[in-house]
This record gives C-alpha cells, structure tokens and sequence, in this order.
C-alpha cells in the first residue's frame, strides 16, 4: 500500500464517508426511507439528499481554497459546507 | 407492476462491484492522498493541505482550458446531433442498402482515437493531403499547424467526422421503432413532412436522443487522443482541452500533486453535469413511459 | 413515401458518405504510394500501387506483434466484462434491493470519468501488483468504463424479457445458475452480441490508458505507430498502411452484428 501515500489526513476522511455510508445503511434497514420533496428541485430518499449535500459540500470548499487570501484557514469555508449539508440533509 | 424487493440480488452484484471497484476506487482514494502531498520522490513526500487545489483554481491557463473546453462540447452537440438526425432520417429503412449504409456510416466509430488522428493528420495537410491541397487550390490560405482558426475547425470537423455516426445510429434505432400505422395515418390525414417530423418522428426519439446528447457530452467533455494526435495541442494553446492539459501535467512535467488536485476537480465537474443530466433524463423517461 | 422526398433524401446521404469516406479513401492510397510518390507530385489515384508498405508491417515482428497485442487485451477485456455484468444486470432489471439506484448512479459515474484522471494511480496500482506491462493491466483498466456500459445496455435487453418467464422456471424446479443458463441466456442472445461488439470496440479504440500501462510486451498497435516518426522524417506509407489494418477487426466485427446495432443503441434506460 506504500504506493497509495496515505496520509492522515486523508485516510481521517475516507474513514468519515466509511462511517457516512454504514450509518446510512443501518438506518436504511431499521427505518427505511421515503421519496419526499423538500426545497431541492427534485424529490429525494435520505441516500439522494446526503449526495447531493456531499457534492456541494465540495463546492463550497473549492470555493472557499479558490477565493479566500493567500493564508486564509481552510476551516470557515469547511464550516460553512456542513452547515449545507446539514440542512440540505434536513430539509431538502 | 413494480419490481419485488429481494436483497440477496446483492451477491449477484458481487462479481462486478469487485472487479470496478479494483480499478475504480483505490485509484480514487490515490488520488485524494496525491493531491494534498508535494511528491518529491516515491519515499520523499510532505503534507501541503490546500496548497494545488488553490494554485489550480487560480490557474488562468486551466481557466482558459476550461472555456476551450466548453465551447467546444456546445459546438459538438449543436453541429453533431441535428446532422445526426438529419442522416437518420435520409437513411434506407430496410434491405441491403440499409446494412450497407449502417455500415459505412458506423466505420469512423470502430478506428482506434489516435488513427482518427492519422487520418485527418494526412488529410489535411496541404502539401500531401487531399483536403488542405484542395483548399489551398481554392486560394483558402489554410495551414492547421500554423493557424489557430483552422486548427480549431480541423479538430471540429474531424469529431464530427468522427461521432456523428452515434448520434445517426441513436436516432435511426429510435426511428425504426415506430409502426407504419403512424405513417399510414398521417398520410390520411394529409399532413406535411414537417407535421410528421414535428408530431410523429421528434417525439418517439426524444429518449434516445436524450441518451445521444449525455453520451456526446461527456465523451466530447474528455477529448484527448485525436486532438493530441493531429495538432497537439496547438498551435500555441489553442487546440489544448482540459483532459491533454492534465495529461501533460501528470506525465509530461510528473506534477503529481497538482495534476492530483486537477484531476479531483475535474472529476467534480463531470459528476455535477453528469448528476443533474441524469435526473433531468430519468424525469423525462417517466414522462412518456419509455424506459 | 412521394417521389419529391426521396431526392433530398439520396443529396444528404450521399454526400454524408463522401464526407465518410474521403479521408479513409486518402489514408488508403497513401498506404498504397512510396514516400516519394507522397512528398511528390501531387495525384488523386496512386500512380504506381505497390504493397511495400504492408510487406514493412507483416515482416517485422515488433509490428504485427502490436496487432496481436491489442486483440489479446481487448479479447480478455470484452469476456470479462460481459461475464460480470451479466448477473449484475440481471440483478438491477430485476430486483429491488439496498441502494440500488446509488450503486447504479455510481456504476454510470465511472463511465464518465475521464481515463486521464486514473492515469497515475493505475499506473502505481498495476506497478505494485506486478501487472505492468501485460495485457492483464489493459483489460482491467479497460472494465472501468466498459463493465458500466456493457451493465446498462444489457438491463434494457432484459427488462423487455418478462418476468413471468423467470416465475414458471422456478415454479418448474429450476435452480437459478440452471434457468439463468439454459433459459434466460438464449433470449437475450442479441443483447450479449450487441454488449460484447460494444465491449470490443470501446477497448479497441482507447489508446490514453493502453498506452501508458504498457512498454514493450503488451504494446498495443496504436501505440507502436508512433515509431514512424523518425530522424529521417516521417514514414507517411507505412504510418498509412497500419492504420488502414487497425480498420479491418472493426469492419469485421461490425459486419457481424450490423443486424443488432441499431436495436443495440435504442436499449438501456436513463
């Protein structure tokens, strides 16, 4: 695996989707989903809104890495990217 | 009737989840693990955070690979699938001359990328090349290694050469499968040629050409080999699109972090268009119940 | 159909087939001319055809070998990549079941992802595992982008297979690999003939991946080519030539199945 060059880092947030994808799978099969319509354009099961929230998600961390100053923290534009993803999870 | 839930169908997916994920998800995770790295050798590699993803978005040369990038794909889709449906529709229904023609119309499909290439390298050249030596013989002062216009056209020109065939063969499969009856009513009924386009043969192919037009994106979106081949590149920048631009970051200059971070952003883009084309399909599919 | 229409009809497709056949036309006689009848005057017909060029290509071994090179991978590529997709497919046309339609989407994704983005990763990946340079690499490689294909063009062959089919064969004791075999396969006879010629051509084609994961073993013919450019300029005759024989497997293949492309093209859903 020396040729993957894992990185903390890294490895810390494929382990985050892991978990994203097993919680979502037991949820799945204790509660499952139903298609609902929220503000997004189109209606969604549970699997669909965390998707699209993960999506823009990375969006707006490439929005923040592209347009803030040269040593600007990374974190506010990650701060700002769960707070969609929450609420697109939520309400979406 | 809808479809009987059964999750043991899952082993079934087995087989093919292992063989794609192999090549498809640790390559990914590579990736993201590159990307964040500055690789000075295999051994030798240090953590840089963000540090490409803000020299690639702030990079004018990839901006403008991307605006290349864009037109070109529109350029494709407005040339590519009204001709293709244009030759859809003048060709035989049935009989010999139909496999004749599926044959010869469906060729340029079946060339290997960098022969596409080849062949519109010799082409149009003008010293050698049946096409550039009739256009210059018209007095077109023409040159494709020279000229940013003509290299641009020449590369257009060549995918359209090169991928009309699909959309045809999309809109004649999807022409064939309509009943004589259609036709036989609307003869009846005296309408126009356009009537029967506009209200019999448009609609019916709306699914396929749907499939026609994501293909053609995304494919269009990637361009690399024939391109490379004929000019590339150039001249200057101008025939350099978003796949040959990474293409030479990561083999050419071996930037393996940023080609990493470009790589990640490009794959971005392709999964948003790809993301909202794919529902903006499925919805119209259960418009008209053609799955 | 009215008189009026069919000669508008006969224009564009005519010309449509010029515009086709042209620069293969010119690829070809080129194959047929000597360097210096190409850098020479210029003729539309060759004036002296001559089969040097293709005797250059079937005497040297480091040539024809390209040839047999890409078949191999591309052989291997389409029978495993039908072989997995096949269960697969039947599964999504049939069945319900735990993020079917993510996996789907996902399936899709890797058919749109351009093979560059894999490049450098694939390349340490089949490096580390020791598969560079063979045809094992390519095929594999390969069936990022043709397993998701050869998965959705066959689930529309079988979603037109009813379903009750499947339902008597199990009531009459069939067990499933028995029915899937025995029954199943024969009725979607077409949709594999057509997934496999997909198979075939989308791997016959690629040249970004096929050339980067091999050096001199698994070397495909695409990539041999560019050893016409020389110091001595370049070998327009036998650059021609070659390409003209990467023409023959596709026309061969595509022969074949000519019944089944344009049926092939309308299946699949999205």
């Amino acid at each position: 695996m020396g040729w993957m060059m894992w990185t903390p880092e890294v490895a810390a947030f494929f382990g985050c989707i892991a978990l994203m994808l097993v919680v979502m799978t037991v949820l799945e099969i204790r509660w499952p989903t139903i298609e609902r319509k929220g503000w997004l354009p189109i209606a969604t099961t549970r699997g669909d809104r965390l998707f699209i929230g993960l999506l823009l998600a990375a969006y707006v961390n490439l929005a923040w890495v592209g347009l803030s100053a040269e040593e600007a923290s990374v974190w506010p534009g990650f701060g700002a990217s769960m707070l969609l993803l929450g609420l697109v999870m939520w309400k979406g | 009737m809808s479809k009987p839930v059964n999750q043991k169908a899952l082993l079934l997916i087995v087989p093919m989840f292992v063989c794609v994920a192999f090549s498809a998800i640790m390559p990914l995770m590579t990736v993201v693990n590159y990307s964040v790295q500055d690789i000075i050798s295999p051994t030798q590699h240090v953590f840089v955070g963000t540090e490409w993803f803000r020299m690639i978005l702030n990079d004018p040369d990839l901006q403008d690979a991307l605006v290349r990038q864009l037109v070109f794909s529109l350029c494709v889709l407005l040339i590519e699938i009204p001709l293709g449906v244009a030759l859809a529709l003048a060709m035989p229904a049935a009989g010999w001359r139909a496999s004749a023609t599926l044959v010869v119309v469906a060729m340029p499909l079946l060339i290997p990328w960098n022969v596409v290439g080849t062949v519109w390298q010799i082409f149009g050249r003008s010293d050698i090349g049946l096409g550039g030596y009739v256009l210059t013989q018209l007095g077109i002062d023409y040159n494709y290694t020279a000229h940013t216009r003509d290299a641009w056209l020449t590369v257009l020109v060549m995918d359209v050469w090169h991928w009309t065939p699909l959309v045809a063969l999309l809109a004649y499969a999807g022409l064939r499968a309509i009943p004589d009856a259609f036709y036989q009513a609307a003869e009846i009924d005296g309408a126009s040629r356009f009537a029967v386009f506009r209200y019999i043969e448009l609609p019916k192919m709306r699914g396929v050409l749907m499939i026609a037009v994501l293909l053609r994106f995304m494919d269009s979106f990637m361009i690399y080999t024939e391109p490379f081949v004929l000019t590339g590149g150039g001249p200057g920048n101008a025939t350099t699109f978003l796949s040959q631009y990474l293409t030479q970051k990561a083999v050419g200059q071996f930037d393996l972090g940023p080609a990493a971070a470009f790589s990640l952003i490009y794959f971005l883009i392709i999964l948003l268009f790809c993301f909202i084309l794919y529902n903006w399909m499925q919805r119209l599919g259960q418009g008209d119940g053609h799955a | 159909m009215r008189k009026s229409r069919v000669l508008p009809r006969a224009i564009t497709l005519t010309l449509y087939v010029l515009f086709t056949l042209l620069p293969l036309y010119w690829m070809l006689a080129m194959s047929l001319r000597t360097n210096e009848e190409t850098l020479g005057a210029f003729s539309f017909l060759p004036m002296a055809p001559t089969l040097d060029n293709y005797r250059v290509i079937f005497t040297d071994p480091s040539w024809y070998w390209g040839y047999l090179n890409s078949i191999s991978y591309v052989l291997i590529n389409t029978v495993l990549s039908v072989l997995v997709a096949l269960p697969a497919a039947y599964a999504f046309s049939r069945y319900r079941f735990l993020g079917d339609k993510h996996l789907f989407f996902w399936l899709l994704t890797n058919r749109m992802t351009p093979p560059a983005v894999f490049l450098l990763p694939f390349f340490q990946l089949y490096s580390s595992i020791g598969l560079m340079d063979t045809y094992w690499a390519v095929a594999l490689a390969h069936m990022v982008f043709n397993v998701p294909l050869a998965v959705w063009i066959l689930e529309g062959f079988m979603s037109g297979v009813s379903r009750e089919i499947d339902e008597t064969a199990y009531i009459d004791g069939y067990s499933f690999p028995a029915f899937f075999i025995r029954i199943f396969l024969p009725l979607i006879k077409a949709g594999v003939g057509v997934t496999a010629f997909f198979c075939f051509m989308f791997s016959w084609v690629e040249l970004l991946l096929a050339r980067t994961l091999t050096s001199v073993n698994a070397k495909p013919i695409a990539a041999v080519m560019t050893r016409t450019v020389s110091a001595a300029g370049m070998d327009w005759g036998v650059l021609a030539a070659a390409g003209v024989l990467t023409l023959v497997p596709g026309a061969l293949v595509i022969w074949f199945v000519r019944h089944y492309i344009a049926k092939g093209f309308a299946m699949g859903r999205v």
